[in-house]
């Protein structure tokens, strides 16, 4: 099948699922409705893109269109026990939980009692329905679809979660997201949609843990929307560690208002083949942008990271660091843009981009982009990829530490530039471990 | 303790150690002298286990165990430690999770129990207060922004937590003032005991004033081409090396 074939092919599935699917909703009318339509026309008019498109040269999407997932909502979502769940968390530190299995919100899997007042997080579809008036001021920021996966998570759109935390109110523990996507059933599309609008002088932090359920294929085609009012701050971590042979693409979209801080962190493990777009536009002055990824990869595993930071007024900085570990025969991208619009005086942005390749397999592709329409600016950025250092490898050895674990030491070290940044003290220690197991599961599998 | 016989070694294609034998037993300290690119460093990495050097023809054999079939960090665990020329630095490491580890894993292999956090800290503050060590350099990455003769301080606070049964100091005393030289000894000496061994890689005499071998060796051109007392290491300080390698270019040529 030619890959033309094969994309209208799928652009069909996709549409005639559709049909089902908004029968299965009985006309049910809210601000949803709205967003659908336009999706839908969205995803009729955009192609798949091939590698021809420049945004997407360095990843090749046909392996998610040779199959055909179910729209998790015309199948029934697995039961899950909060025990189960429990393996799946991250622990030891105070948190509020809000868990979404594809893409739906879950009542009975999820503890929020106690929050602070003036914070409303909850199922999308519900708060949607109940308070309609919530959301008047940001439609228009939740409405921008600019490429066709984009489209596809709205148009089937109809849960995820909604956070909302009014102005001034500080939230005392983080919030842990827990995203469970797969099913045993059949091979599931998950499109879980979210919302975060942290008012004016809020400040929270929040932990989207994405995990997968089964051993079937699934693909998650996430959407979050982010605004950040003036002076608030939001402290996201996303945590991504789904089935190794599962797909997942997700895109943040921020908006950013003057004196607002934004601490992002695309820490991934998982998937077999990931496309992370994380964009934030800095619409005010005085912003603080903090962009942190790492990324650890094996098999054949292709993780696909672009970033954007988008400076459309002055006085403002943003700081980015991504680190990739890559094994075996994995392939990371690399793409961070920076603009620096006209009249964007006195902006600061540096990116570093700094990777390991373990193996002659790996291998990393990078492109910086910066386009400065700015005179008086200060803007940086390097990109290293490289071995491990051989020297310091027998250093450690010599001192009685077998191979593997000096390899892992050195690694975690490479990682702790970014690791380090994370506030929640218990959060550092399990992420450490986890690179731990992911790296020692490599020298298993070699075995 | 170490039995090295005929020891041929070679780096990038180049034969750097051409037939080395030495016997080190258990309480003695052996000097090893030599001019620059003579094959000490050489001779200490082939007995760490440094990959880079490649054994081609000869044995050694530690506590009765062929050293050369055992990877670098099971010679570690055997209880052979080298005190590098060059000691490496790792940033993100700090001292203590590293030798905590290195500790804990010898402990493994010996079926000993891991170290409390206690025992691991007390052991700690005893043994730089032996060498006079700021405290704060344990917490900071391994080697990290430590001055050169921090680093060779480093090295024999790593020796005495690890307490081997060999030590092989390459030029621990370059890059240490004559203070910190008396210190650095009087670790070696702390550490060395009736039980243990200590090979010195050195240029000078000076080191051996506080260090005293038992024996002295002279290398040269991969060669040890002559072996003494204490005595040996005045004589080559009054005389220098051409005194000793004219004697190998006569006995070459015989
Ligand atoms: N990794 C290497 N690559 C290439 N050549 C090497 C390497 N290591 C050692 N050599 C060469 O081997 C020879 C012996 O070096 P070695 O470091 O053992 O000398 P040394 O006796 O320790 O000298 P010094 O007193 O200067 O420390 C030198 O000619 C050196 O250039
Ligand atoms: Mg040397």
């Amino acid at each position: 099948m030619s890959q033309s074939v094969l994309y209208s092919k799928v652009k069909n599935w996709y549409l005639s699922n559709f049909e089902i699917f908004s029968k299965r909703l009985n006309g049910s009318k809210n601000f949803f409705n709205e967003i659908r339509e336009k999706a839908v026309a969205k995803f009729t008019e955009l192609d798949f893109p091939t590698r021809k498109n420049e945004e997407w040269k360095y990843t090749d999407i046909t392996p998610i269109l040779k199959y055909n997932f179910v729209p998790s909502a015309l199948v029934s979502i697995p039961k899950l026990t909060l025990d189960e769940i429990n393996k799946l968390l991250f622990k030891d530190f105070d948190f509020y939980l809000a868990t979404i299995v594809n893409g739906v919100f879950v009542e009975e899997l999820s503890n929020l009692e106690n929050l602070p007042k003036g914070v409303i997080i909850g199922s999308l579809n519900k708060i949607l329905k109940d308070r309609p008036e919530l959301f008047d001021n940001y439609a228009n920021d939740f409405l921008s679809i600019d490429n066709i996966f984009n489209a596809l998570n709205n148009v089937y759109a109809y849960d995820g979660l909604v956070m909302i935390v009014e102005k001034n109110v500080i939230i005392d523990k983080p919030i842990q997201v827990l995203f469970i996507n797969g099913n045993n059933e059949s091979e599931v599309l998950s499109s879980p949609k979210n919302l975060i609008i942290a008012k004016e002088n809020s400040q929270l932090s929040v932990i989207f843990n994405y995990r997968g359920f089964g051993d079937k294929k699934y693909f998650t085609n996430s959407t979050v929307n982010v605004s950040i009012d003036e002076g608030a701050i939001l402290d996201y971590y996303k945590i991504q560690e789904e089935n190794e042979d599962s797909y997942h693409i997700e895109k943040i979209d921020v908006i950013q208002s003057t004196k607002s801080v934004f601490n992002q962190f695309n820490i991934n493990f998982g998937g077999e083949l990931v496309r992370n777009d994380i964009n934030t536009k800095l619409n005010g002055e005085y912003i603080e942008t903090h962009f942190y990824g790492l990324y650890l990869v094996q098999g054949k595993q292709h993780v696909d990271n672009h970033t954007l930071i988008d400076h459309a007024k002055p006085n403002c900085l943003s700081n980015e660091l991504y680190k990739g570990i890559l094994d075996d025969n994995s392939h990371g991208v690399f793409n961070g843009k920076i603009f620096v619009r006209p009249g964007a005086q006195k902006t600061n942005a540096y990116q570093q981009n700094k990777a390991v390749l373990l193996s002659s397999g790996a291998k990393l592709d990078t492109k910086p982009q910066l386009e400065i329409f700015a005179d008086d600016v200060k803007c940086t950025h390097g990109a290293a990829v490289g071995h491990l250092d051989e020297s310091a490898e027998f250093y450690i050895r010599s001192r009685g530490v077998p191979e593997e674990l000096a390899k892992s030491i050195l690694i975690r070290a490479f990682a702790n530039d970014v690791v380090e940044m994370m506030k929640i003290g218990e959060l550092k220690e399990q992420i450490n471990h986890k690179i731990f197991e992911h790296l020692h599961r490599i020298e298993f599998k070699n075995n | 303790m170490l039995i090295i016989k005929n020891l041929h070694a070679v780096v990038e294609g180049k034969e750097i150690l051409r037939g080395i034998n030495l016997e080190v037993k258990p309480g003695e300290i052996h000097a090893i002298m030599g001019p620059n690119g003579s094959g000490k460093s050489t001779l200490a990495n082939v007995l760490a286990g440094n990959k880079g050097y490649e054994v081609t023809e000869g044995e050694i054999w530690f506590e009765g165990k062929n050293l050369l079939d055992m990877e670098p960090d099971e010679r570690a665990k055997e209880g052979v430690f080298l005190a590098f020329q060059y000691p490496v630095e790792i940033p993100g490491v700090s001292n203590a999770t590293f030798l905590k580890t290195a500790i804990n894993e010898k402990r493994k292999y010996l079926n000993l129990p891991e170290l409390s956090p206690k025992e691991f800290l007390d052991m700690m503050k005893e043994k730089a207060k032996i060498l006079g060590m700021d405290e704060s350099l344990i917490s900071r990455s391994v080697n990290v922004g430590f001055s050169g003769g921090e680093k060779k301080r480093n090295e024999i606070f790593q020796l005495l937590m690890l307490e081997p049964k060999l030590a092989i100091l390459d030029e621990t005393d370059s890059g240490l003032d004559i203070d910190a030289l008396k210190i650095v000894a009087n670790g070696v000496n702390v550490f060395h005991k009736d039980d243990n061994a200590v090979i010195v890689v050195t240029h000078y005499q000076r080191l051996l004033n506080y260090i005293v071998p038992d024996f002295v060796h002279v290398l040269y051109k991969g060669k040890i081409v002559k072996s003494g007392g204490k005595e040996l290491a005045l004589e080559l300080e009054e005389k220098g090396y051409d005194w000793v390698t004219s004697n190998e270019l006569e006995t070459q040529s015989i």
